[in-house]
């Protein structure tokens, strides 16, 4: 599947080889192959209606470079588009007064609860005194499972038995006020979005702490409904980044593209393994050329 | 049974209520015409069926409605239901009456919900009268023994594990033979989250595979591959590699409660043959179900559907 587009383009770059302005065929031509990478890719249907609308208006009349041929000027249109919807990573907010809250959502089986012992080792690693809660009564051994991370990136863990979420949630705050932590990382129970008792628990959370930082956590592998996913998350809390996580896979990861169409919530990290120093920062330019399925062909166009 | 349907149209109503844009507006129209067939290509697309299985159905439509002569929508809807329901072979029985223990081996990706299967299915068998042992076979995963020690608490199933880091094939090999002495009828082996593309882990599951062959011949009697219903193209290469890998036998569709429609599931039965099993319906043992290829073809068309 990765090749197919590179393939694709290359038939067309054969075809096209006259200089001058884009006419509407070439555009076209590759647009079609451009919309079913991005399909393939997960990128939501109504989202590649949108880009694909857009890229080829701008492309359209656009001058071809004396290096490139028609096909590749409009590759090189649509992987700047994709880069700048995908936008710049961004660092987490943690402002305001300490300890300064951070807290993780998403569906079950995310990785929530892999992020954020991964976070809390990197936020201990630049000096910050962190402090993990475990907020996450419903799956058996979840709290069992951060304890152990927790343990092992030497940060400790808040829980007390039969509170309730939200309470937990304040208790270690303020365990973590007088305690001289600088951040906290709630870890959230996986939901779904559709489910409205688990969803007003997270409201009452954010009622009670009001987190620095409230991240979505989703699987890169996952299709269309992560619009909607990203959409029922940011309605009920305000939603300040993205990681998307198992990148160490070949999936294509074109929910970013959707969710971040849909939310504009900027991506934060990337989780690339199932080991706890395995959080990494993105480089747009790169989940472009991933989502679109073809490395190869943009560096030859960046070379160009 | 009826208790049975009921479940799947519980965990679908939630689906229902998720009204967000969701193009529904192909059986408001009567006449079918050129808009009729792009409002298709968006539901089936948006319930992941994929753009190659998508065009496909479409084709296969076309056909339908000159052969038959069909021009309005509520045709065109009720052709499109039996296609879909055409490409889903019928739920095979599963038996394990010829074979004790059986033994069967539960694979999967990260968090595509394997410990609950494990679970749900030992409550499933325990209800219908067989003794069930579960061998916690991911070593790896932070309190994945736990969690699996948790549910056989909860369900009064017993469990057989290793040492964190312990030889998972190993684990499987002392369950098989614990089963055996105390004649036991069905083993969970419940195996540690991995994905596909990483080669070692595929090694780790191919030896877990024959060592099992080797504590009991014949063994696994089934292996099955529980798969994220959210999950969206990705899901085809899975299957593809697991049933290289450990000769993947039936696929369990986890977490179709959600809002997605496991629409992959299309893709997976036409090239490899696999035939779905069970459905995954919310996070309680009783939340799993026989997979009905109708129910789950009238999630897909949900809102357009009676
Ligand atoms: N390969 C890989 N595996 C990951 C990554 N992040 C998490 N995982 C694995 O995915 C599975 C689920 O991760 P968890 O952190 O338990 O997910 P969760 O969102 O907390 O799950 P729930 O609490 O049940 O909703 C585990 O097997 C993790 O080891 C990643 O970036 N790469
Ligand atoms: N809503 C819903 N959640 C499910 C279903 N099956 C599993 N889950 C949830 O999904 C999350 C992951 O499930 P696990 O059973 O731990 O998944 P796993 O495949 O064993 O995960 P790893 O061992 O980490 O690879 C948990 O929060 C489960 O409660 C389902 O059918 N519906
Ligand atoms: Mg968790
Ligand atoms: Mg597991």
């Amino acid at each position: 599947m990765f090749e197919t587009l590179t393939q694709r383009l290359e038939q067309i770059f054969t075809n096209l080889r006259r200089r001058g302005k884009l006419t509407e065929q070439d555009v076209d031509a590759v647009m079609r192959e451009v919309r079913l990478a991005l399909l393939e890719a997960d990128v939501h249907y109504s989202v590649v209606k949108d880009f694909v609308s857009r890229v080829r208006e701008r492309a359209v009349g656009a001058e071809v470079s004396r290096a490139l041929n028609p096909a590749q000027q409009v590759i090189k249109i649509v992987h700047e588009e994709l880069i700048k919807t995908l936008g710049e990573p961004q660092w987490l907010n943690l402002t305001g007064p300490k300890p300064r809250a951070l807290m993780l959502v998403g569906l079950q089986g995310s990785g929530k609860t892999t992020a954020a012992a991964k976070l809390a080792r990197l936020l201990r690693s630049q000096g910050e005194r962190v402090l993990l809660v475990a907020a996450d009564p419903y799956r058996p051994a979840a709290v069992k499972q951060l304890q152990t991370l927790g343990e092992k990136v030497g940060v400790p863990v808040y829980y007390e038995e039969k509170v309730a979420p939200p309470l937990l949630c304040a208790k270690a705050y303020e365990h973590a006020q007088k305690g001289g932590y600088s951040v906290i990382i709630m870890d959230t129970a996986g939901r779904s979005q559709l489910d409205d008792a688990l969803m007003a628990e997270l409201k009452a959370i954010t009622d009670k702490v009001s987190p620095a930082d409230i991240l979505l956590v989703v699987d890169s592998m996952i299709g269309q409904e992560a619009l909607h996913v990203a959409q029922g998350f940011r309605q009920a809390v305000n939603l300040t980044g993205l990681i998307m996580t198992k990148m160490d896979g070949d999936s294509r990861g074109g929910a970013a593209i959707s969710i971040r169409s849909v939310t504009g919530v900027p991506i934060k990290f990337l989780g690339t393994g199932e080991g706890i120093d395995a959080l990494e920062v993105y480089d747009p330019s790169r989940l472009a050329s991933r989502i679109l399925g073809m490395g190869d062909v943009i560096g030859l166009i960046e070379k160009a | 049974m009826a208790d049975l349907f009921s479940k799947w149209k519980n965990g679908l109503e939630k689906t229902r209520k998720a009204a967000f844009g969701r193009i529904a507006t192909l059986f408001g129209a009567t006449q079918i015409n050129t808009e009729t067939w792009e409002e298709l290509e968006a539901i089936l697309v948006q319930a992941d069926l994929g753009i190659e299985t998508t065009e496909e159905i479409i084709q296969a439509l076309k056909q339908h409605v000159v052969q038959e002569g069909l021009t309005r929508t509520e045709e065109l809807q009720h052709a499109l239901r039996e296609v879909l329901i055409q490409r889903l072979d019928p739920t095979p029985v599963v038996d394990f009456s010829y074979q004790k223990p059986a033994i069967i081996l539960l694979v999967g990706v990260n968090g595509s919900g394997k410990t609950t299967t494990a679970a749900k299915l030992g409550w499933q068998f325990s209800r219908a009268g067989k003794t069930v042992l579960l061998a916690a076979a991911d070593t790896f995963r932070a309190a994945a023994v736990d969690q699996l020690q948790v549910w056989g608490e909860r369900l009064g199933l017993p469990v057989i594990a290793g040492q964190p880091n312990a030889d998972p094939a190993a684990v499987a090999f002392d369950a098989i033979q614990s089963a055996i002495s105390k004649k036991i009828d069905i083993v969970l082996v419940d195996t540690a989250g991995r994905l596909h593309t990483r080669y070692n882990l595929m090694e780790e599951l191919k030896k877990i595979h024959r060592v099992v062959g080797k504590a009991l011949p014949g063994a696994p009697h089934a292996v099955w591959l529980v798969l994220d219903a959210t999950t969206g193209q990705n899901a085809l290469q899975q299957a593809k590699a697991f049933k290289e890998a450990v000769q993947v036998t039936g696929i369990i569709l986890s977490k179709l409660d959600s809002s997605a429609r496991g629409g992959m599931a299309f893709a997976i039965q036409e090239s490899l043959g696999l035939p779905i099993l069970y459905a995954g319906l919310g996070e309680k043992p009783e939340d799993l179900q026989v997979f009905d290829r109708e129910a789950f073809v009238n999630g897909i068309l949900e809102k357009n559907g009676k």
